[in-house]
């Protein structure tokens, strides 16, 4: 099995070439499926997925250019669909004959291409912008690069101390090696194969000096700042319509460095002056972006797009209802693990048990539907009565970092909401979406830290900003600002708000934390929280919350009679006691409870149980607006 | 062969994988080795079989994979075709400027639209030119141009009879406002060329295709060669009737309105070159290029001059003179050859176009010649062009008007792996500016949505059904609980009233937008209601009372940074124009930003005087707007004025004020409780249902607002008036007045909202009924005097009961009468007053009705107040 693996992993053009050659004498092969087919079913096997290198882990001047590599990735923007040559005729250098050549997946065509050949077949091909899924936590990472298989060597005869070397000597060096090495093979019209990976090789060794370069005037869009990561560009050839803005993919496709593609902006400068003006101002932005060098923005021929339902390395990669033995096992320990992370979160939201089961609650929720506008199950929770002593947020923060696959702390601080861009907005000069801290990929956790915010005076970046996220909270979207309009895109973003007091943003839900230390030792006593727990433990809980947040759910009939009931009575006794919102709430805490248990329908329990917490709550509420009186 | 779609299989690029003609052939010479001057053989014109279906077999059809924009061969050698379109046209024109007329005097004008290959070759063919077409059209011997089935001939008679006898008898545009429909269309816009002067014949495809399927086809499929035959018929027949006139050059034609109109998203490798209109925005426009057409050369050492045509932006630079054999010799130059305008556009789909969770596609546009600057970024526009293809060889294939050596394509055999990306652009022929009038009138071409004709039948079958009124208004966000009232209302507001014109009698336009205002509790999914109908309607817009300034309601002037000129940005309440908009929290509005809706409100325009900019902008804005109560919770005892503290001028403007309370009561409740479980397990059918509803919602009101204008019956006039009648009377018994003119136009409007819910072209005595109820429900609600139980109009229009006002009356009389039993005391402290008032008083006196009532007395000039002190005066 291996040595096949190989072949199709370092080598998918060549899997790709002979199925298109066999085609040639049978119109209706129908090849392309079949060679889509031929990769979907390889990578089906068992662990097949593992052996390929992925992008994420793997610096890509590791990566043997043209193999097959999978990325997983975040749809940053979506381009234009590119026409390209499907099917082209090229002499063949050897016999001089005109050979058909397929022209799918690659960027470059091979030399002698006769451009006028009627044989020439158009064809049709989606770009999209694909950056790492912003917001993963470091430990995803490592266990997606723990996990990996792929056996990945410097792909040539280089060895990494070479990289150490300063590149433009490699350069000149390089071109020498790859000069004296086509001249005796091929002769003057040297294969393009041959070119093409003296071009890689050179561009290997160049990828680290841009890449260490810091700032190197090119953007790459991420949508947190700080992010780091190659980001590249997709080149999808079937259902790109299926494909929406801010998926989330793995991408298994073949790798493209070629330098060529780069070309045009090193020629740049050099050239400019022959370019009129006007156009070259008009297009020198844009095609920095649109075709950035191939060694800091790869290209990637998808062979297979496998949209991700999760980003949790610990589960399996199978949906949950395709495997019942996991499912079965996980849901009957549920309860137990909930138990644990309950122990686990009490002490370090101050010994607060009732704010740790929201917390919970808040932690597996999850946009299942939605109703025309309203979107249901999203459950925004506002943690009021934070100490703003010995940095608690941030500790707070780093545990649900330790949870989560993904989130984003953001301090609410003055410079912030002024400065930072949240909302991701068209930049027609560049023609591209430049990106901004709201275009995250669903069920990241974003940390809203309030109590970092101070006195002054908001602008109107700020003001937009603070808009956005109420918007963000309240119906689960996000506005893109498209300059001439603006555009809504729907959002799976769980907000968790860290405040002192009640929360300026709209939350779903607020309970204020009822600290059982007492301010004295507030500061010994955080700083004696910081618990690293065991990772068996960690890993147990991770899952736990991935798996809470991916089961099925109903109500019986039975049950909806009951809580019918309940809802008519609490309004009899008094009309201001519960309203339609408060039913709403009610019956997101019980169906996220029943979930937190492992129970995939809801029981009169459960229903009766999430009565109890939110009574518990709201009263705590009550004492709270007692004590302060000023809130509303 | 009828439909552009069913062209012939070799046009299918992408799919063609069986080549069926040997190679041999003349044609298959490619393009690019052909120079201009280069004698080409009589294969170049293929005798074609008369049967267009046969084109199938046509050697040339593979010929539009190539990958050059437009090597078509077509570009004839002119001793052998006298059928090409290229024969017309005088070179030597170009350098003479005195004015002439006829077809011969009148210089051609390039044509880059149609590719930079189609220049009209530089022969003079006057002397035999005209014979030689109708002599050969004529001996039926049929000749195609290469790679087409068209036959000049016969598609240029098709042409002419097409602009003799064209009638069309339905005539909208407004391009042909002043013309006689019963006389042929095209001939009367000749004559008008004739006068005006400027060349351009727009023509619209689909008179074309109702007129000859056939000659339409062509048109869509090889526009580059059917276009210049077009132009050669319309000048033969323009100087022909009008031999004396004299135009700056020859006329042009210029198609439009292509039926295959196509969403940018759906263009694909077949498109390519053929003639399509597709919608979009602009958000690019580049400084204008001049394109070099012509280079000319000159010997710099014996002076000879020659010219050279570019080839695909390319100019093949002579190496040898001609003259003196020098070699390298000629040098160009610049202010002596000729250059065209051109333009890049850039374009995006319209918001409108795109599927949810995508970006929108950009394509780009270049205008040439007189299409430069006519349109700029922002607008919507409908291009008509053809689309092209080049290949993207590192930017150099753009290079415009540079000098490129002569370096045919493929000189360097050496050259290796290029790109194997193309680029596309589509070459703009005719631009329509789609929001052009919205500035003036209504547009119709925006408003016009295609409706397949199986929809057209759905929505009808739908509007045949009786209860499509309550059907509809249940679509209407299921996820809110009942509120039946509250939607239908929303839903009138949807459809909107019929548009009438009284601007003769000096009224202006009459509103035909209702406006609805809700009021209650905070958490009556008020918000949600707006959010919904912001999502539901095309332009909608959706503010919030608490973040809107006047100015982003309205419009502001701010400086372009690009071009440091001031442009005006307009906001909410223009951007909805023809549209909804939503406000909520209307009543944290600042008062400076609420006073500009009195006037978007009534008059429906929105006048600015800022930096030296001074307009009138039409918002013909239905709003819709939510307030919650002052005191967080509405209070029953007081009015709806008192409650939401609103203007009652602005009050006055809304057709219907709804209150949206918490009813408490248990039916109720369990209804609601229902309702709010089945929402949260509903299975993804029952979701994917609704989402259907809501797509034929849309549709449904799109079609009535365009297509439905209804106008009242007698039966529905007599009944208005009564309506308005019995509600004046209602009032009037207690001194009251219920009714205002006001509300006669708003049921109005309601009963012909409710007219177009039914598809109906008339507003029957039904319509009114449910106006008149809705209208009335919405009053019970909003202008019942909390002290009497009575319905109050005057509590919106004046903001105070009758009752209240006379109360207010009433108290400031016994004050007076008390300050006058006190005798001559000119100055009272006012608490002592107040207690007094109290004491002698049998109702209870409150503190702002004693302020009232000083006021009052204050206002006749009866006493004056100073702090704490009431003073007499006189």
């Amino acid at each position: 099995m291996m040595p096949s693996t190989h072949d199709w992993i370092n080598n998918p053009l060549g899997v790709v070439e002979g199925m298109f050659a066999a085609s040639q004498n049978n119109p209706n092969s129908g090849w392309e499926a079949k060679a889509v087919e031929f990769f979907k079913d390889h990578l089906k096997e068992k662990d097949a997925h593992t052996w390929v290198p992925s992008l994420n882990d793997v610096p890509l001047h590791y990566l043997k250019p043209n193999s097959l590599v999978k990325f997983r990735c975040l749809i940053q923007d979506m381009f234009d669909p590119e026409f390209y040559m499907g099917v082209y005729e090229a002499v063949d250098p050897s016999t001089k004959a005109k050979v058909l050549r397929c022209g799918k997946y690659k960027d470059v065509t091979e030399c002698g291409v006769d451009f006028d050949s009627r044989n020439t077949v158009t064809a049709e091909r989606q770009t999209f912008y694909c950056v790492p899924i912003p917001g993963e936590n470091p430990w995803v990472k490592e266990s997606y690069a723990g996990s990996s298989q792929a056996r990945v060597v410097p792909s040539t005869s280089y060895a990494p101390t070479r990289q150490k070397r300063s590149y433009e000597e490699d350069d000149d060096m390089d071109d020498m090696d790859t000069q004296m090495q086509r001249e005796p093979h091929t002769g003057p019209q040297s294969p393009t194969e041959q070119h093409g990976n003296g071009d890689c090789k050179r561009r290997e060794t160049e990828a680290p000096s841009s890449q260490t370069a810091p700032a190197s005037h090119l953007d790459l869009n991420f949508p947190l700042p700080g992010e780091k990561g190659p980001s590249c560009l997709v080149k999808v050839y079937e259902d790109w319509d299926g494909f929406k803005l801010n998926d989330t993919l793995e991408v298994f496709g073949i790798l493209s460095v070629s330098p060529a593609l780069s070309a045009l902006a090193d020629k740049k400068d050099a050239s400019s002056s022959l370019l009129d003006p006007t156009e070259c101002m008009e297009t020198a932005e844009e095609q920095r972006v649109h075709s950035p060098p191939a060694s800091l923005v790869p290209r990637l021929h998808v062979l297979y797009a496998k949209p991700l339902p999760h980003n949790n390395p610990l589960l399996p990669s199978a949906t949950l209802e395709d495997n019942s033995a996991f499912l079965s096992s996980t849901l009957s320990e549920m309860a137990s693990v909930r138990a644990e992370l309950l122990t686990f979160l009490t002490p370090i939201l101050l010994g607060d048990a009732l704010a740790a089961e929201y917390l919970i609650l808040h932690l597996i929720s999850n946009v299942y539907s939605r109703r025309d506008v309203l979107p249901l199950g999203k459950f925004t929770l506002n943690l009021s009565g934070c100490p703003t002593v010995a940095s608690y947020t941030e500790r707070f923060y780093q545990i649900i970092q330790q949870l989560v696959p993904s989130s984003y702390y953001l301090g609410m601080s003055l410079q912030n909401m002024n400065q930072m861009r949240f909302v991701p907005k068209k930049d027609y000069s560049a023609n591209r979406l430049v990106s901004g801290a709201l275009q995250l990929a669903r069920n990241t956790s974003l940390f809203l830290d309030e109590t970092q915010l101070e006195q002054g005076q908001l602008d109107t970046a700020g003001v937009r900003n603070v808009t956005a996220l109420g918007n963000l909270i309240t119906w689960q979207k996000v506005d893109y600002d498209f300059n001439y309009h603006q555009m809504e895109f729907p959002c799976n973003i769980n907000v968790l708000i860290a405040s002192e007091g009640r929360s300026l943003l709209p939350s779903d839900c607020q309970i204020h934390l009822q600290s059982q230390i007492t301010p004295p030792h507030m500061e010994e006593y955080l700083s004696s929280i910081h618990v690293h727990p065991q990772a068996s433990q960690l890993n147990k809980f991770r899952m736990y919350l991935s798996v809470a947040r991916l089961l099925n759910y109903s109500i019986s009939d039975e049950v909806t009679k009951s809580v019918e009931d309940d809802f008519v009575d609490m309004r009899k006794d008094d009309p201001q006691s519960i309203s339609a919102e408060d039913l709403h709430r009610m019956l997101v805490v019980a169906r996220l409870l029943s979930l937190s248990l492992g129970q995939t329908s809801l029981s009169r329990d459960s229903w009766l149980r999430a009565k109890h917490i939110e009574l518990l709550r709201r009263s705590r509420m009550e004492q709270h607006t007692c004590v302060n009186g000023n809130e509303p | 062969m009828s439909s552009p779609t069913s062209t012939p299989g070799g046009r299918k690029r992408g799919r063609n994988t069986n080549p069926s003609t040997p190679s041999s052939e003349g044609p298959t010479s490619p393009p690019s080795q052909r120079r201009r001057g280069q004698d080409s053989s009589t294969g170049d014109l293929m005798p074609m079989p008369t049967s267009p279906a046969t084109d199938m077999l046509s050697p040339a059809a593979p010929q539009d994979n190539s990958l050059l924009s437009s090597p078509r061969p077509s570009v004839l050698p002119n001793e052998v075709d006298m059928s090409s379109p290229l024969m017309y046209g005088t070179p030597s024109s170009r350098v003479e400027g005195t004015p002439r007329s006829g077809v011969r005097g009148t210089p051609a004008r390039q044509r880059p639209d149609l590719g930079s290959v189609r220049k009209a070759p530089q022969v003079d063919l006057q002397s035999d030119a005209d014979g030689a077409v109708t002599s050969e059209s004529n001996t039926g011997q049929r000749l195609v141009i290469w790679g087409t089935d068209v036959n000049v001939g016969t598609c240029k008679e098709k042409f002419q009879r097409f602009l003799q006898r064209f009638i069309d008898l339905t005539s909208t545009e407004d391009e042909n406002a002043g013309l006689d429909l019963n006389e042929p269309l095209y001939m009367q816009k000749l004559e008008e060329i004739s006068v005006v002067g400027d060349p351009v014949l727009n023509v619209n495809c689909l008179h074309v295709q109702s007129f000859d399927a056939e000659l339409y086809r062509q048109l869509i499929c090889y526009p580059q060669e059917v276009i210049p035959t077009f132009d050669m018929a319309v000048n033969e027949l323009f100087f022909e009737r009008f031999p004396d006139s004299i135009l700056e050059f020859q006329i042009q034609v210029r198609p439009y309105n292509a039926l295959k109109t196509r969403n940018m998203r759906n263009l694909n490798p077949e498109d390519i070159d053929q003639l399509i209109t597709i919608s979009g925005m602009v958000i690019r426009t580049s400084q204008l290029i001049p394109e070099m057409q012509e280079a000319f050369f000159q010997c710099q050492v014996c002076a000879f001059s020659t010219r050279v045509e570019v080839d695909r932006g390319r100019i093949a630079e002579p190496s040898v003179c001609r003259n003196c054999n020098t070699t390298h010799s000629l040098a160009i130059v610049h202010n002596r050859s000729v250059f065209s305008d051109k333009q890049m556009v850039k374009i995006q789909e319209s918001p409108e176009d795109m599927p949810a969770g995508q970006t929108p596609h950009t394509t780009i546009v270049y205008a040439h010649n007189d299409l430069v600057d006519k349109v700029q970024p922002g607008d919507r526009i409908n291009i008509t062009g053809k689309i092209s293809l080049h290949r993207d060889l590192n930017s150099s294939s753009n290079v415009p008007a540079g000098v490129y050596r002569a370096v045919p394509m493929r000189a360097n055999p050496r050259q290796s792996n290029v790109k194997s990306v193309y680029k596309t652009h589509i070459d703009a022929i005719h631009f329509h500016k789609t929001d052009e009038k919205r500035l003036h009138g209504l547009d119709e071409d925006a408003e016009q949505k295609l409706f397949t004709e199986d929809r057209v039948q759905t929505l009808k079958e739908l509007a045949a059904k009786p209860d499509v009124y309550e059907r509809l208004s249940s679509a209407l966000a299921p996820s809110i609980y009942e509120h039946e009232d509250i939607k239908k209302g929303i839903l009138l507001q949807l459809f909107g009233g019929a548009r009438k014109d009284f601007s003769q009698t000096g009224r202006g336009n009459f509103r035909a937008d209702v406006n609805i205002l809700l009021c209650g509790d905070p958490g009556t999914s008020k918000s949600q209601l707006l959010q919904y109908v912001y999502n539901l309607v095309p332009r909608g817009q959706y503010t919030s009372g608490k973040g809107s300034s006047a100015v982003g309601l309205t419009a502001y002037v701010m400086r372009d940074p690009e071009t440091r000129q001031l442009v005006l940005q307009t906001g909410a309440l223009v951007l909805s124009d023809n549209g909804i908009c939503c406000i909520d929290e209307f009543d944290k509005m600042s008062d400076s930003t609420r006073s500009v809706l009195h006037e978007v409100m009534e008059q429906q325009t929105l006048s600015i005087a800022k930096a030296g900019i001074i307009c009138q902008l039409n918002a013909r804005t239905s709003v819709l707007a939510a307030a919650n109560p002052i005191e967080s919770q509405w209070n029953p005892k007081k009015t709806t004025i008192e409650n939401i503290q609103l203007p009652h001028t602005l009050l006055s403007r809304f057709d219907l004020i709804f209150l949206m309370l918490d009813p408490q009561d248990e039916a109720y409740d369990r209804r609601l409780a229902h309702h709010l479980v089945s929402l949260y397990y509903q299975s993804e059918e029952q979701i994917e249902e609704e989402f259907l509803d809501m797509a034929v919602l849309r549709d449904y009101i799109a079609y009535a607002r365009t297509y439905i204008n209804p106008r009242l019956s007698e039966e529905a006039s007599q009944a208005l008036i009564e309506a308005y009648v019995d509600m004046r009377k209602i009032g009037s018994g207690r001194g009251m007045v219920s009714a205002y003119p006001r509300q006669l136009e708003s049921l109005i409007r309601l009963a012909e909202a409710h007219a177009k819910v039914r598809f109906s072209e008339k507003v029957e005595t039904i319509d009114v009924e449910e106006a008149k109820r809705l209208h009335r429900e919405a009053l019970k609600q909003s202008a019942t005097d909390p002290r009497t139980g009575f319905v109050d109009i005057s509590i919106l229009t004046t903001g105070m009961s009758a009752t209240a006002r006379k109360r207010k009356e009433e108290v400031a009389q016994a004050l007076k009468k008390l300050i006058q039993a006190k005798g001559k005391t000119p100055a009272m402290k006012y608490q002592q007053l107040l207690e007094d008032l109290r004491g002698q008083s049998e109702n209870a006196i409150t503190k702002e009705l004693f302020d009232e009532a000083l006021r009052a007395l204050a206002d006749e000039d009866y006493l004056t107040v100073t702090g704490k002190t009431v003073r007499l005066l006189a």
